[in-house]
């Protein structure tokens, strides 16, 4: 692949984006989109990438990627996590801050980002609500604000004091509308500790069976609403992250209805597993929030066609091979989903592609602030982050196959349709003809 | 049958083969040398991540009279203590030949997990919450000496059922072999959609005891107290312990179980434990005849030949 200078055209697909669905070439240069139209003649030295019978979107955008990088590197580093969002058409990636040490302070964003510098997407550090994730004491939200950090969040665990997050709220407010204001989001793991403490999985009919501590739903039902509520009197926006269950789908579509100004997402694995999966003892489908029920995904599901749900997240969380070995209680918690979340969403859920764009490029974009760059419409000027989906393709997902430096795949030998092709980042292709450039 | 982890293994077919096989074996244990050489050359290991001297020393006897090789793995004085994941300790074990491995575990599923990686036969001697199916064979086999049979039988499983592995094995044994299981515990004790396990539920034993042919009292935790599960163990013993005034309601025939060790005073009276209704003994001792069919099942010549053929 030569220089950005060149000019290089993505021939014979069809370009999806906000404004709808055209068979268009689309042409780029200097890291820009130049040309979108049915038919580009390729000037001499440009680069052709074949995009005939394959669908052009804008590069996908993850709110919620564990890159484990400081302090984690044998799971993953933020390179390999890079790398396996470009197979899966990402172009950006929010990485979450649960890591060692925490993303807490300007500090550690500096080093994120230094270590992002290159990599195959952009890497958008979030930042921990609370000093080292501990949940006690405000992190420093205007400095990390004033860096550009767009999303505050304490994922791995939810800030469980009802005192402490009002306050977060209340401060972001007031981030929000000062001069220069930086609008910030709230991200929260909703999972009431004192509930869910001793269980590994859904608390229900198979929890039972297996003789498994559970988390009931109530767990995170019932931070959704302290959250609801408090958001009510602060004005904040709170973003819920994975949320995993019917009641909570419910009650983030009534706060919607109120005017609330509150987003949520859920992951691919919420609605195309169940707890059943779990009858194996086998520590891949060990999650927080764990898999549910199939009322549940129905429910999901439901959010995601009537629009109470803005995102499609993965909840990348790469592990170790060795320690999903260990038995079921004692294994950590997560599954890796970069490079099979838009093939998912494509296979399972009855959506137009449209949709399903929306949910994992523009609206994604919009949340975390980064809709100046990614998610944006096809059109001449724009940055060329960019991914071409083959619909069509067939292909078998294997742990192991997987760019991730580890392999807990949860999908293990699943057939799914639709894969992506290549994938452009700033004007590069980070992915050609389905393998990762770098 | 390679692996014995949960009494659905086994079907009503492979319980009632257990139960013949195992009135043979009582009869070897009645011998002056109470000894077969029907596993002999075959090595079994007891791979025990948990305490237990009844249920290891019940294994090992059987073992032993089968005529077996026996090796015994205890978690506190291996490896694990020095960090050897479970896996990297079944392939150890696996290395040094053996034929068979019988696991007891804190974790739910382990058993599973080890059969998943082992090429022996794996034999479960008890899984966190989830299942200990050679118990429950003792108890169907120590029901079954009375010479009752188990169609409409009432069996009343009583307390922390919610934690139990006993309770969750006996359900399935039982309910296989046609009796009619009712659970009977408070809500905090009992599992979510505890009626899906296939029994019935009730939260007042003394409108039970009346219709009881078998009480089977399960053994109360004292940490159940301080997990907000029970406000005390006094107030447990009021209301599910069989005291004696409990046991004057349960009809004369009925059978009173209990897997051990017992907790006098909380699941039951000291004074009812000599009541002659109480079958414990008898638990115990047809804990080597009943391992010893599920050892030669496993590992005998007529495994041998079904898995050759």
């Amino acid at each position: 692949m030569t220089g950005s200078g060149a000019l290089h055209i993505l021939r014979g697909g069809t370009v999806i984006d906000q404004s709808g669905t055209r068979r268009a070439d689309v042409s780029w240069q200097h890291g820009r989109i130049a040309e979108v139209a049915e038919s580009i003649d390729p000037p001499i030295g440009s680069e052709i990438l074949d995009a005939s019978d394959a669908i052009v979107l804008a590069g996908l955008v993850d709110l919620h990627a564990h890159l484990r990088e400081p302090g984690r590197e044998e799971a993953e580093t933020i390179e390999t996590g890079a790398r396996g969002g470009a197979l899966g058409g990402y172009t950006a990636l929010v990485a979450m801050p649960n890591t060692t040490p925490a993303i807490d302070c300007p500090s550690v964003v500096r080093d994120v980002l230094a270590m992002a510098v290159g990599v195959a997407c952009e890497v958008i550090p979030s930042a921990a609500m609370t000093v080292q994730r501990k949940g006690e004491l405000l992190t420093p939200m205007g400095e990390l604000a004033a860096m550009g950090v767009r999303i505050f969040t304490d994922d791995g665990d939810g800030v469980q004091d009802p005192a402490l997050m009002r306050r977060i709220m209340e401060y972001a407010t007031g981030l929000a509308n000062s001069t220069g204001g930086q609008p910030v989001v709230l991200a929260q793991h909703c999972e009431v500790a004192a509930l869910s403490a001793g269980g590994y999985m859904h608390e229900g009919e198979w929890s039972s069976r297996l003789g498994i501590g559970g988390q009931p739903t109530e767990a995170e039902t019932l931070m959704i609403v302290r959250d609801i509520v408090l958001a009510r009197r602060t004005g904040a926006h709170v973003h819920f992250q994975h949320v995993s269950t019917a009641e909570g789908i419910d009650l983030v579509r009534q706060a919607k209805s109120e005017g609330l100004n509150v987003t949520c997402e859920v992951t691919t694995h919420h609605f195309t597993l169940t707890d059943a999966a779990c009858a194996s003892y086998d520590p891949v489908f060990k999650v927080h929030p764990p898999l549910r029920t199939d009322a549940d995904v129905a429910a999901i599901k439901a959010g995601l066609v009537d629009g109470t749900v803005d995102a499609i997240a993965t909840d990348h969380a790469p592990h170790e091979p060795h320690t999903k070995e260990a038995p079921f209680d004692q294994a950590p918690p997560g599954m890796l989903g970069l490079e099979s979340a838009i093939s998912l969403a494509l296979t399972e859920l009855d959506l137009p592609i449209e949709r399903i764009a929306a949910l994992l490029s523009w609206q994604p974009a919009s949340i975390a602030g980064i809709d100046d760059r990614h998610g944006r419409p096809i059109a001449p000027g724009e940055p060329a982050n960019l991914c071409v989906l083959d619909p069509n393709e067939r292909w078998t997902i294997s742990g192991a196959a997987m760019a991730s430096r580890s392999q807990n795949s949860p999908y293990e030998g699943r057939e799914v349709r639709g894969r992506i092709r290549h994938t452009i980042f700033n004007g590069e292709a980070t992915v050609l003809a389905g393998e990762a450039t770098q | 049958m390679k692996d014995l982890l949960t009494i659905d293994d086994l079907g009503a077919a492979g319980i009632e083969e257990i139960m013949v096989t195992a009135d043979s074996f009582a009869e070897v244990c009645r011998r002056p040398v109470p000894k077969v050489p029907a596993l002999r050359g075959k090595t079994v290991v007891s791979m025990f991540f948990e305490d237990s001297t009844r249920t290891r020393n019940s294994f090992d006897t059987a073992a032993k009279r089968l005529s077996a090789d026996t090796m015994n793995f205890s978690a506190s004085a291996s490896s694990v203590s020095k960090g050897e994941s479970l896996r990297d300790t079944v392939e150890t074990i696996e290395a040094m030949g053996v034929d068979a491995i019988i696991v007891r575990h804190k974790s739910s599923g382990a058993p599973q997990q080890v059969a998943n990686w082992a090429t022996a036969s794996v034999i479960n001697a008890g899984d966190g919450w989830h299942a200990h199916p050679t118990q429950a064979l003792v108890d169907a086999y120590t029901i079954r000496q009375e010479g009752r049979s188990f169609d409409g039988l009432t069996i009343a499983i009583v307390g922390d059922i919610s934690h139990s592995r006993v309770a969750r094995s006996n359900i399935e044994a039982f309910g296989e072999l046609g009796a009619e299981v009712t659970l009977v515990a408070p809500p905090t004790l009992l599992p979510s959609h505890a009626e899906k396990l296939g029994a019935k539920v009730s939260y007042d034993l003394d409108s039970v005891i009346g219709d009881t042919d078998v009480l089977y009292l399960l053994r109360m935790q004292r940490e159940r107290m301080d997990q907000a599960l029970v406000p005390s163990l006094g107030e447990y013993h009021r209301s599910f312990g069989l005291t004696p005034e409990r046991a004057r309601r349960l009809p004369a025939g009925s059978l009173i179980m209990h897997p051990g060790p017992m907790n006098r005073g909380i699941e039951i009276s000291p004074e009812v434990i000599a009541d002659p209704r109480v079958r414990v003994l008898n638990q115990v001792s047809n804990g080597v005849p009943v391992r010893m069919a599920v050892l030669y099942l496993v590992l005998g010549s007529a495994a041998q030949d079904r898995s050759a053929a």
